[in-house]
C-alpha cells in the first residue's frame, strides 16, 4: 500500500533565505508523525507549501499515491489535507458554528445559510471523536483549549484524512496536552493520520509513532521514539552536541530588590489578570515565573514596569515605591526590561539600530544636550553596543527591521545590559530564536546575575525556568500558587503546578 | 500576545459608565427644566399638525398643554437617572440613552413650539428624505468596510455619480442615467480596490485621491460643457409614486409610503444588506474577510476576489446615492453638490455600528437635525441653523469617544491583506 | 586596457548609475509628477471641442489638434505661472518700473500661492511623522483665520511690530486649539483622528459661517464677509501694486526649518518620531504618548491656523466665507508628494502654487477650467501612493527597505 501522504524534494527560496531543501517526506495511514526542528528549521515553510499557502519553488506532493497539484487551501482541503495553525484562524466575533462551516456553508436554496444543519453536523463530530464543544457559543468566549477543539473539529467536518498540527501544545496546559494527544490517539484509531510539529523533545518521544528532524531547510534524520532518546534528538535538531546543562556557580542572594505585596492587575478586557500576588527578587538571584501562557504573567509584567497600573497593592523598587510609577520613572531607577513581544514593544522596526540602541536614553546626555540630540554620540556607542554584543549588522544605520530575529534580541539585550542596571525583567526572552541565540542570551543572562543584578524572568518554556531560575514562583490563574527553590524541586512537581494541583504536604 | 483563558477571571465591573449614563439621564432632566419649562408660560399651548403639506388626507391636529408635557418629560428622565444611577440597566443602557435623547428632543420641539404650531408630519417626512442620500452612503460605507476597506471616498463616488447622472439623464433618459451613475460609482470603486487591495496603498490616502479627483473632474467637466450647454444639465426628476394601501395609513403613510424611488430603493437595500450580511453564505464569507482574512484564507476564501466584490458593489451603491441628488431630489447639477453629505454617511455608518438598520437609523437622526435646521427659523427660536447642522458631527465624535460604548467595528478594517 | 573592456567598463558604471536613479524614491516623484501632467494633457484633449471637430477630417489632423490643445493649455499654465520671457524682457528694456511689476507679478504670484501650501502641507507632514493622519487641516485653517481676523480687526492702535505676531500667533492658538480636540479625543479615548479631523472641518464651516453672518459681519455690507482687517496688522508686501508677494512666505520658510530642526535634531522630534513608528515600542521606552499624540496635533493644526493667518494678514486683508478652496485637502497630497519631509514639502508646496496660480490663466487664455489642477494633484497623489504602478510603468527596480516609510494604521489602529 502506498503512504497516504508523500513529499518528494520540496523546495522553497525566500529573498536570501533557502526555507526548504529538497525535502522528503512520507506520512503512512493512521500514523502521528513529529516534524521536529528547532525554530527557523523550515518546518512551518513545508506544512504552509503542503497546504497550499505557499507554492514550492521544486518537487511534488502526492496523496494515495496520486500527484497533486496544490495552488490554495481550497486544493489541499480538497485532497482532504486540514491545517490547524500555530496562530488559531478562528473569527472571534462569529460562532463556532459559523467558523466551522465558513468556505464549506451548508445552505437553503438561494445561498441561505443553514446555520442548524450545521450546528447538528458539528454535534455529530464531537459526538464522535469526544471534542466538547457548544456550537452556538462565540468562540471570542472559549477558552484556548475549546478553540484548539473547534479548530479541529473545523477539520474533520470538511472530512480531511491528514491533519497537520503546528505547535498545538504551545498554548496548553500539561492537563489540557494530556488531553489534546489522547485525542490525537482517538483521531488516529479513526483511521486519521496525523503530522504534529513542534520542537519539544519530551512530547515527540511521548506521542509520535514516527519522528523526521528538519534542519536549516533540511531533512536530517529520521528515527522513533524507541529508537532515539533525547540527547541524540536535541543533537539532530542543533547539528551538533548540544550540552542541555547550563553551568552556573550557586546564587548569592544579597539584599531585596523588588518587593510585591498584593498586586491586583487588570487586563485590557477589565478582568482581573493578577490576583493578590506576593513576592520579592534578591540582588543576584533569578526568580523564575513559570506558567501557561495567558496565567497573569503578562499583566505582571506590564505593571511591573510601568505599562499599567495596579488597582490594588503596592510594588517596591530599590527602597522606592513604583506602583504608579510611569515606565521612564521605573527604567531611570536602574530597571530594564526585556519585553515579551520584541517586535511590537522592544524595537522600531523602521528605524535604525543606532536610534533603537538610545530609545529609552536619548533624552539624557550624553546623547542629548538640552533638547538637541547629539547624534555622533549615538553612533559612537551604537558601534561600540555592535562590537561588544556581537550584533551582525551591516552598518548601526540601517532598519532594525531588516536583521534576523537573533540579531533583533541581540539589540535590546545590548541596550538594555549596555546601561547600569540593578533589576531586570526578562519576558519570553528567546521566544522563536535558535539554539545558539538561546545559549547566548542564557549565558547573558546568568552573567547579570553573578553582577548582582536581580533577574525577574518570565518564561512559559518549563525548560528554561528549570535551567536559569535559582527559585521559582509558579502563575495560575492570575494567582502565584507557590514559589519553591529551583534545587529542591522538580520538572514534574512545577508541571503539575503550572495546572493548579497544589502538593498537600506540609499543610 | 495577551491569549487569555475566559473562564479564569474574577469579574470586575467598571461602575464607570454606569454612573456617567446615570448623571447624563438626570442633566437631561435638569436641563430640560432650567431651559425649557422654566421659560414657558402656564396655559401656554403647543400644536403639532399631523398632515403633511400637499396630503389628501386629514388628521386633526394634536394640541397639548406644555407645561405638564415637560414636566412628564422631566419626572421621566429623572427617574431613569435615578434607577441607573441605583441599580443600572446594564445591556438595555443605550436604549435608555435613545429614550432620553428623544425626550429632549421632543421637549424641545414642544418648548419651541409653545403657543404656535409645527407640522410634525412634514418634519418626520422631510428628516426621511434628508436621510435617504446619507444612509445610501452609508450602506456603501458598510459594504467596503465589512469587506475590510475603509472607504473614506463615499463622497467623491456620489458626486461622480451626481454628475454622470445628471450628464447622461439628460443625454438619454432617466433609467439610463440612473444606470451610468451606479456604474461611475462603480469604477471608482475598483479604482480604490486596485490601489489598497492589489497595491496596498493605505486606504485613506487612496480615499482621498478619489475624493480630489472626483471634486477636480466634476467641476471641470460642469464647467467645460454643463455650463455651456444648458440641455446637457435638465435631467429632470424620478417622480413620486403612491403606493396603494399602505399610502392611505394615516400620519404614518404620507410619511413613508409617498416618493420617488429613490426611498423604496432604500427600503430594499436595507432588508437585502441585513439579510446578505447576516443570513447567507455571501454575507458570512465577506463578514469573515473583514474580520480575520487570514482565517478566511486558510478555507479557501478568495480573499482579495471577496474585497474586490465588496468594493465594488459599495462603488454602485454610492453612485445609487449620487444619483439621487441629480435624478431624485434636485434635478440639474450644481459643483460641489454633495457638500460633504458623503462624509455624513460615513459618519452615520460608524454611529450605526457598521450595521445597515444602524446606518439607517444614524441617518434618520442626523436627518432630522437637517430638517429641523430648515423649521427652526419658523419657529423664532434663538438657535442658528449653522449650530443645528453641527449635530451629526458632535453626535458621531461623541460615539466615537466610546460615549455610546465600543463599536463593533471589522477587525481587520483598513489592513491590506499580505499573502506570505 | 583594450577599448572593449573599457566600454564594458563605462557600461558597468552607467549601469550601477542608472540602477541607483531606477531605485531612488526621487525618481519615483519626478516620474508621478510627469506622469501626472501627461494625463492633465490627456484630459485637455479629449474634452476639447476642436479635437472631436478634427475627428472629421482625418487621424492625423486629431492628433495634431489634440498635441495643440495641450500645448496650448501647459504654455498658457507656464506663463500664468512664471511669467512671460518676452514681456519681462520688453518690460525690462522699457526700464518702466510699472511695467516690470507687471510682467514679472505671475512669478511673485505664484510664491503667494504656495505660502498657504506650505503652512499646510508642514501641518500635514508633522502629523503624519507622529502617525497621525490630519484630514482637518481645511477646519483648522478656517478656525485659525476667523481667531486671527478676530485680533487684527478689533485689536486697534497696535504697532505693526506688535499686531502682525499678536495676529500670527491668533491663528496658531486657534488652528492649535481645532487640532489639539481629536488629538485629545485620540489619546484619551481612541476616537480616530480621522473621523474626528473630517468631522471637525465641517463643524469649523458651520462655526465660520455663523460668525461670518452674524457677529463678525462687516456692519456696512449685506454679504457675509468681515470689514477691512487693521493696517497695522497686514503683513508686509515687498513691491507696490499689482505685486502682493509678501513677508509670509519667508515665515512660512522659517517655519519649515523649525519643523526640520524639532523633528530631526531634537530629543522631542525624537520622542514624535518614535511614538509614529511605533508606540507600542515609545510607551515601552517610557515616552508619553498621550502628551506626544496632543502636543503633534495642536502643533499640527496651529501650521494650518498659520495658513489660515497667512491669507487673512497677507493676501486678503479680510474673511468671507469659504475663502480656502481646498488648501488643507491639497495639503495632504503634497504632503505625501514632499515624502512628509519639511524640505519636499516647501518643494511640493512652490510646485502646487505654481500649478494652482498657472491654472489661472489658464482658465483666462485657454478656457480651462481651474479645476483641472484638482485631477492633475489626484493622479499625482495616486502614483504616489501606489509607487509601484510608477515602477511598472517605467520598468524602475525596487528599492531596499525605507526608512522613510509613513506608517498609518486603519480605524482600529492604536
Amino acid at each position: 500500500m502506498s503512504p497516504i501522504l508523500e513529499l518528494r524534494g520540496i523546495t522553497k527560496r525566500f529573498p536570501g533565505v533557502l526555507a526548504n531543501d529538497h525535502i522528503d517526506l512520507t506520512l503512512e495511514q493512521g500514523e502521528i508523525h513529529a516534524l521536529l526542528g528547532e525554530n527557523g528549521a523550515g518546518k512551518t515553510t513545508l506544512m504552509n507549501i503542503l497546504y497550499g499557502l505557499y507554492s514550492p519553488d521544486e518537487g511534488e506532493i502526492f496523496v494515495r499515491g496520486e500527484k497533486i497539484e496544490v495552488r490554495s487551501p481550497s486544493d489541499s482541503i480538497k485532497a482532504g489535507v486540514g491545517m490547524v495553525h500555530q496562530h488559531f484562524m478562528l473569527v472571534p466575533v462569529f460562532t463556532v458554528t459559523e467558523n466551522v462551516m465558513l468556505g464549506d456553508e451548508i445552505t437553503r436554496m438561494g445561498g441561505f445559510l443553514n446555520r442548524r444543519a450545521a450546528a447538528e453536523r458539528i454535534r455529530a463530530i464531537s459526538d464522535q471523536y469526544h471534542l466538547e464543544v457548544n456550537p452556538d457559543a462565540y468562540v471570542r468566549d472559549l477558552p484556548v483549549g475549546v478553540q484548539q477543539r473547534v479548530e479541529i473539529i473545523k477539520l474533520l467536518y470538511r472530512e480531511a484524512d491528514i491533519l497537520i498540527l503546528d505547535e498545538p501544545t504551545a498554548v496548553l496546559t500539561p492537563q489540557e496536552v494530556d488531553e489534546l494527544f489522547t485525542i490525537m490517539r482517538s483521531l488516529v484509531e479513526h483511521g486519521k493520520s496525523i503530522i504534529f510539529i513542534t520542537h519539544k523533545l519530551r512530547e515527540v518521544l511521548e506521542f509520535a509513532d514516527r519522528i523526521t528532524v528538519i534542519r536549516g531547510g533540511k531533512v536530517v534524520g529520521a528515527t522513533t521514539p524507541q529508537e532515539a532518546d533525547q540527547n541524540q534528538l536535541a543533537a539532530m535538531m542543533v547539528g551538533r552536541a548540544v550540552d542541555l546543562h547550563l553551568e552556573k556557580a550557586p546564587a548569592q542572594p544579597q539584599d531585596v530588590v523588588l518587593q510585591v505585596e498584593d498586586l491586583v492587575v487588570l487586563d485590557d478586557a477589565e478582568q482581573v489578570a493578577v490576583n493578590q500576588v506576593s513576592f520579592e527578587v534578591r540582588a543576584g538571584e533569578i526568580l523564575g515565573v513559570a506558567g501557561v501562557q495567558g496565567n497573569g504573567q503578562t499583566e505582571l509584567v506590564r505593571a511591573l514596569t510601568g505599562l499599567t497600573n495596579p488597582v490594588s497593592g503596592r510594588v517596591t523598587l530599590l527602597g522606592q515605591d513604583i506602583t504608579t510609577a510611569s515606565p521612564r520613572e521605573i527604567t531611570e531607577l536602574g530597571s530594564a526590561h526585556i519585553p515579551e513581544d520584541r517586535q511590537r514593544d522592544g524595537l522600531v522596526l523602521t528605524a535604525t539600530v543606532a536610534d533603537n540602541f538610545v530609545l529609552n536614553t536619548y533624552y539624557r546626555p550624553p546623547f542629548a544636550r538640552g533638547v538637541w540630540l547629539q547624534e555622533e554620540k549615538v553612533l559612537e556607542t551604537a558601534e561600540e553596543i555592535i562590537e561588544k554584543f556581537d550584533v551582525r549588522t551591516p552598518s548601526a544605520l540601517i532598519p532594525v527591521g531588516s536583521l534576523s530575529g537573533g540579531n533583533q534580541q541581540k539589540v535590546i539585550v545590548g541596550r538594555e545590559f549596555s546601561r547600569p542596571i540593578k533589576f531586570l525583567v526578562a519576558s519570553q526572552p528567546t521566544r522563536g530564536l535558535d539554539v545558539g541565540s538561546i545559549e547566548y542570551i542564557h549565558h547573558r543572562l546568568i552573567e547579570k546575575r553573578d553582577d548582582g543584578c536581580a533577574v525577574l524572568l518570565v518564561s512559559t518554556e518549563l525548560d528554561e525556568i528549570m535551567e536559569l531560575s535559582d527559585r521559582i514562583a509558579v502563575m495560575y490563574r492570575g494567582k502565584m500558587i507557590a514559589i519553591v527553590d529551583a534545587a529542591q524541586t522538580t520538572k514534574e512537581e512545577v508541571g503539575l503546578l503550572m495546572a493548579g494541583v497544589v502538593a498537600q504536604s506540609g499543610g | 500576545m495577551a491569549e487569555t483563558v475566559a473562564n479564569n477571571h474574577l469579574t470586575y465591573v467598571s461602575p464607570t459608565r454606569q454612573r456617567v449614563m446615570g448623571v447624563v439621564f438626570l442633566g437631561i432632566g435638569v436641563v430640560l427644566w432650567f431651559l425649557f419649562a422654566r421659560d414657558v408660560a402656564p396655559d401656554a399651548l403647543t400644536t403639532y399638525r399631523l398632515t403633511p403639506g400637499g396630503s389628501a388626507q386629514e388628521l386633526p391636529n394634536w394640541v397639548f398643554p406644555t407645561l405638564p408635557m415637560l414636566n412628564f418629560l422631566i419626572i421621566f428622565s429623572i427617574g431613569l437617572g435615578a434607577y441607573q444611577l441605583v441599580r443600572g440597566f446594564g445591556k438595555r443602557t443605550n436604549l435608555v440613552l435613545g429614550l432620553v435623547t428623544a425626550f429632549f428632543i421632543f421637549g424641545f420641539l414642544s418648548w419651541a413650539t409653545s403657543g404656535g404650531s409645527l407640522n410634525l408630519a412634514g418634519l418626520f417626512r422631510s428628516a426621511l428624505v434628508k436621510a435617504v442620500p446619507l444612509t445610501i452612503g452609508a450602506l456603501s460605507g458598510v459594504l467596503c468596510e465589512r469587506s475590510g476597506v475603509v472607504n473614506i471616498a463615499i463622497e467623491g463616488m456620489m458626486l461622480t455619480g451626481a454628475f454622470v447622472g445628471a450628464f447622461v439623464g439628460s443625454v438619454t433618459n432617466l433609467w439610463i442615467g440612473l444606470f451610468a451613475a451606479v456604474l461611475s460609482g462603480g469604477v471608482l470603486a475598483a479604482v480604490l480596490a486596485v490601489l489598497s487591495i492589489k497595491y496596498k496603498s493605505d486606504q485613506i490616502i487612496a480615499g482621498t485621491v478619489i475624493n480630489i479627483f472626483a471634486t477636480g473632474i466634476t467641476s471641470f467637466l460642469s464647467a467645460k460643457f454643463l455650463q455651456k450647454y444648458q440641455y446637457l444639465n435638465d435631467p429632470g426628476r424620478f417622480p413620486t409614486i403612491k403606493i396603494p394601501v399602505l399610502a392611505d395609513i394615516p400620519f404614518v403613510g404620507p410619511i413613508l409610503f409617498q416618493h420617488n424611488m429613490f426611498v423604496y430603493a432604500l427600503y430594499f437595500f436595507l432588508i437585502a444588506l441585513t439579510v446578505g450580511l447576516y443570513y447567507t453564505r455571501w454575507g458570512l464569507r465577506t463578514r469573515s474577510v473583514g474580520e480575520h482574512p487570514k482565517a478566511a484564507d486558510t478555507l479557501g476564501i478568495n480573499v482579495y476576489r471577496t474585497r474586490y466584490i465588496s468594493v465594488i458593489l459599495g462603488g454602485f451603491m454610492a453612485g445609487f446615492g449620487g444619483a439621487y441628488f441629480t435624478l431624485g431630489s434636485v434635478g440639474r447639477f450644481d459643483e460641489v453638490m454633495t457638500a460633504g453629505r458623503g462624509f455624513i454617511g460615513l459618519a452615520a455608518m460608524i454611529f450605526g455600528n457598521w450595521n445597515p438598520i444602524g446606518s439607517f437609523g444614524a441617518g434618520l437622526l442626523f436627518g432630522f437635525f437637517d430638517a429641523l435646521s430648515a423649521k427652526v427659523a419658523i419657529l423664532k427660536v434663538p438657535i442658528p441653523s449653522e449650530i443645528m447642522l453641527m449635530f451629526p458631527y458632535l453626535a458621531t465624535m461623541i460615539a466615537l469617544a466610546g460615549v455610546v460604548g465600543r463599536g463593533q467595528m471589522p477587525a481587520a478594517d483598513g489592513q491590506p491583506y499580505e499573502k506570505e | 586596457m583594450s577599448n572593449s573592456d573599457k566600454a564594458q567598463e563605462k557600461k558597468k558604471f552607467a549601469g550601477v548609475f542608472l540602477d541607483e536613479i531606477s531605485k531612488s524614491p526621487l525618481t519615483v516623484t519626478i516620474l508621478a509628477i510627469f506622469s501626472g501632467l501627461v494625463l492633465g494633457g490627456l484630459l485637455v484633449a479629449v474634452t476639447s471641442e476642436d479635437v472631436y471637430a478634427a475627428v472629421r477630417v482625418s487621424f492625423g489632423e486629431t492628433l495634431r489638434v489634440a498635441w495643440d490643445a495641450a500645448w496650448r493649455t501647459y504654455k498658457a499654465l507656464f506663463i500664468g505661472s512664471v511669467g512671460d520671457p518676452a514681456r519681462i524682457m520688453a518690460a525690462f528694456q522699457s526700464g518702466d518700473a510699472e511695467a516690470i511689476r507687471r510682467a514679472v507679478n505671475p512669478f511673485f504670484e505664484s510664491l503667494v500661492q504656495s505660502t498657504p501650501y506650505i503652512f499646510a502641507g508642514l501641518a500635514v507632514a508633522l502629523g503624519f511623522r507622529v502617525g497621525l493622519f490630519n484630514i482637518g487641516a481645511e477646519g483648522q485653517l478656517f478656525i485659525g483665520a476667523t481667531t486671527t481676523v478676530v485680533v487684527a480687526l478689533f485689536l486697534k492702535g497696535l504697532p505693526a511690530i506688535i499686531h502682525v505676531p499678536l495676529a500670527l500667533l491668533a491663528g496658531f492658538i486657534g488652528g492649535g486649539f481645532w487640532g489639539f480636540i481629536p488629538g485629545w479625543l485620540k489619546a484619551k479615548t481612541g476616537g480616530h483622528e480621522v473621523i474626528n479631523t473630517i468631522m471637525m472641518n465641517y463643524i469649523a464651516f458651520r462655526l465660520s459661517e455663523f460668525l461670518l453672518r452674524g457677529p463678525l459681519k462687516n456692519p456696512e455690507g449685506y454679504s457675509p464677509i468681515t470689514a477691512e482687517i487693521q493696517d497695522s496688522a497686514k503683513l508686509w508686501r515687498f513691491f507696490e501694486s499689482p505685486i502682493r508677494f509678501h513677508i509670509g512666505f519667508f515665515i512660512a520658510l522659517f517655519c519649515a526649518y523649525l519643523v526640520y530642526l524639532l523633528l530631526f535634531k531634537t530629543t522631542w522630534g525624537f520622542t514624535l518620531r518614535t511614538v509614529g513608528s511605533n508606540p507600542h515600542a515609545a510607551r515601552y521606552a517610557g515616552m508619553n504618548i498621550v502628551k506626544s499624540t496632543v502636543v503633534a496635533m495642536f502643533l499640527s493644526g496651529g501650521l494650518a491656523g498659520l495658513a489660515g493667518a497667512n491669507e487673512v494678514l497677507g493676501v486678503n486683508h479680510n474673511l468671507a466665507v469659504a475663502f480656502s478652496s481646498g488648501y488643507g485637502f491639497d495639503s495632504i497630497a503634497l504632503a505625501l508628494l514632499g515624502k512628509s519631509h519639511p524640505l519636499g514639502v516647501v518643494l511640493a508646496a512652490i510646485l502646487f502654487g505654481f500649478l494652482r496660480n498657472g491654472a489661472i490663466q489658464m482658465q483666462l487664455t485657454a478656457g480651462i477650467p481651474i479645476d483641472i489642477i484638482s485631477v492633475l494633484q489626484a493622479a499625482i497623489l495616486a502614483f504616489i501612493a501606489a509607487p509601484a504602478i510608477i515602477r511598472t510603468i517605467y520598468r524602475l527596480k525596487e528599492p531596499e527597505m525605507d526608512l522613510d516609510t509613513i506608517t498609518l494604521r486603519g480605524w482600529g489602529g492604536n
